[in-house]
């Protein structure tokens, strides 16, 4: 190991640090001084954005820790959008914070190891970082769900996170250690040149007393781990049929959480998701692009009729997250370098407009989540019209109407879908949006159109939470109105991450 | 193959059919050759001969599933330190800084959790748990 | 005595992976589920450390040791969780866990 190992890995130590000290000064401190939590932790995700800067170019150093974190734009990308999730997730949250009484110190070392475990999964290029990453984020992100304590909804919806996630996390597991024995390989593009020779390769950590077994791939072993991988990651993006857990577990947890959950987690489960297929399996593509499509069209069909039966908003927006994971998937399904650009860009979009709504309901949710049924949005269009109408925002560019970020993701996504010749796919995830705009709209009528029963308190907006209301606002019409320097970007990272596997150098 | 394993097994077949044998033989032997003069006192469940009191399956403190996720957590860090050990002296001074490191982190969440009142057995209320 | 080849650690691990999974299905005790999946991540390490011996390659021992020691958090924090929700339910049953609908 060599100094520029530790530098690859900068932005996580900062992260880390920052995490621990939040940790400690939440115990240490007296009653009351929660204040500086949400400063040093913005503190510290800025301070890891600029470590991430300064690796800038990204490709030039080596690989990290014998091949297995690779800082490439890919991972870049990946880490700036985790951090700027996990800082509109802090500055969103002090309300809420403040207003449950939840530990503020503990809260917000969680959501920096989160956020670390996140980075971790985006640059990692061996499967057992890939791990380590992931249990980082999701055994921080089990915590968040069940943090408010005393409400039975939050533990419960804490366990069945937990108890199912551990669950997926074993099946990725046992995949990961058949990948290993199929071909002698953790790292992904070793894994790539295994399957390719087809002859298992031994790494140079390989000892010499032994002599190791060299032989030729077993398919039966290969297919089997890329099954159980797929459970794995369908599980953590929560594609169907392996959603079952994404509304309980979006409706008990803290609001912020819930938006953490369905920008940060999702688009780290993504990274990793089309890093693995894409890098390592991209040979054995035949035999795993039939469940994408499958997997995809059905996330969109379920997640968006079940989203029309839905009153609580939290619920409404978990189906919708089942949804748009579908339409990720599309894109996905396209397993080509246009594809991969289409993922990244509909990630960004959706994070932005995703963490806007989570915000606005939130605050209208007030003291103890009372008011998240549709009913209870009635008439707010006129009492709290800046609230409804940033709601309107991100619910239009959920929807993908033009001008918004949203419409650009889909736009992308069908494109590539159509470039790789999944016509039938394409008309229906089209399809599918059509349906989605339906619930998305009922809301809106709900704010504008519907006499309020019964008038809910709306709190005034702190600055904190105008200001993530106004940024991810300003950056879902940035990103509808001039798509093209963040999908130059993503298209980059996308090129640089297939690159050198067709010819099979690396 | 299977000859093998079937071969290799007998002697641990023979041991475990004379365990059996001599179990229930003296279970049964004792049975038809005891006499038998039960006594509400004598059908109690065995205390030390202290008379039982209350139902032997009541609910622990929630206090000793607090102290068994402490140890989980404590005692499995250890295991990084036994590869570590192995090699210790060609890792050289840089392993060793290493490992302090994770020991301070580990030191981090024991401060943590001493501060936070997880380690006091009298403390009402387990802490922030 | 025949050698015990990989394939031989191959069918035991299977054979945990298969009684966990079992476990998980069909037990209605969360701590035993939590049980179940602990069943799971030991396959896992005796696939990797046999894996690991037949490529003489130690990075599948390595891995296990970061497997036991995730498995070791992630039941501690399994249990956390699951004393946070007696404290609000009085129930570690499965199927008593309904407040939202699955």
């Amino acid at each position: 190991m060599q100094t520029s190992d530790l530098i690859r890995i900068l932005p996580e130590i900062i992260l880390a640090v920052a995490g621990i000290v939040v940790m400690l000064l939440g115990a240490f401190q007296k009653q009351n001084a929660g204040r500086m939590h949400p400063a040093i932790a913005l503190l510290g995700l800025l301070g890891a954005a600029g470590a991430i800067a300064y690796q800038y170019p990204w490709r030039s150093l080596d690989p990290a820790f014998g091949g297995m974190l690779e800082l490439d734009a890919f991972s870049a990308f990946f880490h700036i959008l985790f951090f700027l999730v996990a800082a509109l997730v802090v500055l969103s949250s002090s309300e809420y914070v403040a207003q449950e009484r939840l530990a503020s110190g503990e809260y917000h070392a969680l959501l920096l190891f989160a956020t670390m475990g996140m980075g971790l999964m985006a640059s990692s290029n061996d499967l057992i970082m890939i791990f380590i990453g992931l249990e980082i984020s999701s055994l921080a992100s089990y915590i968040l769900v069940g943090f408010r304590r005393g409400v039975a909804t939050s533990s419960e919806s804490s366990l069945k996170y937990f108890l199912l996630g551990s669950f997926a996390t074993a099946f990725l597991l046992y995949g990961i250690a058949l990948m290993f024995g199929a071909t002698g390989a953790t790292n992904l593009t070793e894994i790539h040149l295994a399957l390719q020779a087809e002859q298992n390769t031994v790494t140079a950590m390989a000892s010499p007393q032994l002599t190791p077994l060299v032989g030729p791939v077993p398919t039966a072993l290969v297919g089997l781990s890329i099954a159980l991988l797929f459970v794995g990651f369908a599980f953590k993006v929560s594609a169907v049929p392996f959603q079952i857990w994404t509304p309980d577990v979006y409706q008990g947890a803290p609001t912020p959480v819930t938006a953490f959950l369905s920008t940060g987690s999702k688009a780290a489960a993504f990274a990793v998701f089309l890093r693995v297929f894409m890098v390592a399996l991209e040979g054995s593509a035949q035999d795993w692009v039939w469940l994408l499509w499958v997997s995809g069209l059905l996330s969109m069909v379920l997640g968006n009729l079940a989203a029309l039966l839905q009153t609580n908003i939290k619920r409404m927006l978990a189906y919708s997250s089942i949804a748009h994971a579908g339409y990720i998937l599309v894109a996905f399904t396209a397993h080509s370098e246009e594809g991969v650009a289409a993922v990244m860009f509909y990630l960004a979009a959706y994070a932005l407009m995703n963490i806007g709504a989570f915000a606005v309901v939130s605050h209208f949710g007030n003291r103890g989540e009372r008011y998240v049924e549709m009913e209870h949005y009635a008439g707010l269009g006129y009492r709290a019209p800046l609230l409804a109408a940033s709601m309107t925002v991100f619910l239009l560019s959920l929807i993908g109407i033009p001008l918004t970020g949203g419409f650009f993701g889909k736009f992308y996504i069908f494109r590539a879908a159509l470039h790789a010749d999944l016509v039938w796919l394409t008309v229906l995830g089209v399809l599918n949006s059509a349906i989605a705009a339906y619930y998305y709209l009922r809301v809106i009528v709900f704010m504008y159109m519907h006499p309020a029963a019964e008038q809910i308190p709306v709190e005034r907006v702190r600055p904190a939470m105008g200001f993530v209301l106004i940024f991810s606002m300003a950056a879902t019409f940035l990103l509808g109105i001039f798509p093209q320097a963040v999908l130059d970007f993503a298209s980059q990272a996308a090129a640089l991450l297939l690159e050198n596997l067709g010819n099979g150098v690396l | 193959m299977p000859n093998y394993y079937i071969q290799s097994y007998i002697p641990i077949l023979m041991l475990l059919a004379v365990v059996i044998l001599l179990a229930v033989g003296m279970l049964v032997a004792s049975y038809l050759l005891g006499q038998h003069r039960p006594t509400r006192e004598k059908l109690t469940a065995y205390e030390c001969g202290i008379t039982p009191t209350g139902d032997a399956r009541h609910r622990f403190s929630v206090k000793f599933y607090l102290v068994a996720m402490l140890f989980i957590l404590f005692d499995v860090e250890v295991i990084f330190l036994y590869p570590w050990a192995v090699i210790f002296k060609e890792l050289g001074i840089f392993g060793f800084v290493e490992m302090l490191l994770f020991l301070v982190i580990v030191l981090a969440g024991f401060a943590y959790l001493w501060k936070k009142g997880a380690l006091d057995w009298t403390k009402a209320d387990s802490g922030g748990l | 005595m025949p050698p015990v080849t990989p394939v031989h650690y191959l069918f035991l691990s299977m054979a945990l992976f298969t009684i966990g999974v079992i476990g998980v299905l069909t037990r209605r005790n969360v701590i035993i589920i939590l049980i179940s999946i602990e069943l799971i991540f030991n396959a896992v390490n005796i696939n990797l450390v046999a894996f690991s011996s037949q490529f003489a390659s130690i990075s599948g021992q390595t891995f296990a040791i970061f497997v036991i020691v995730a498995a070791a958090a992630e039941a501690a924090v399994g249990l956390g969780i699951i004393i946070a929700l007696f404290r609000n339910k009085e129930t570690v049953n499965a199927d008593e866990i309904d407040l939202m609908k699955w």
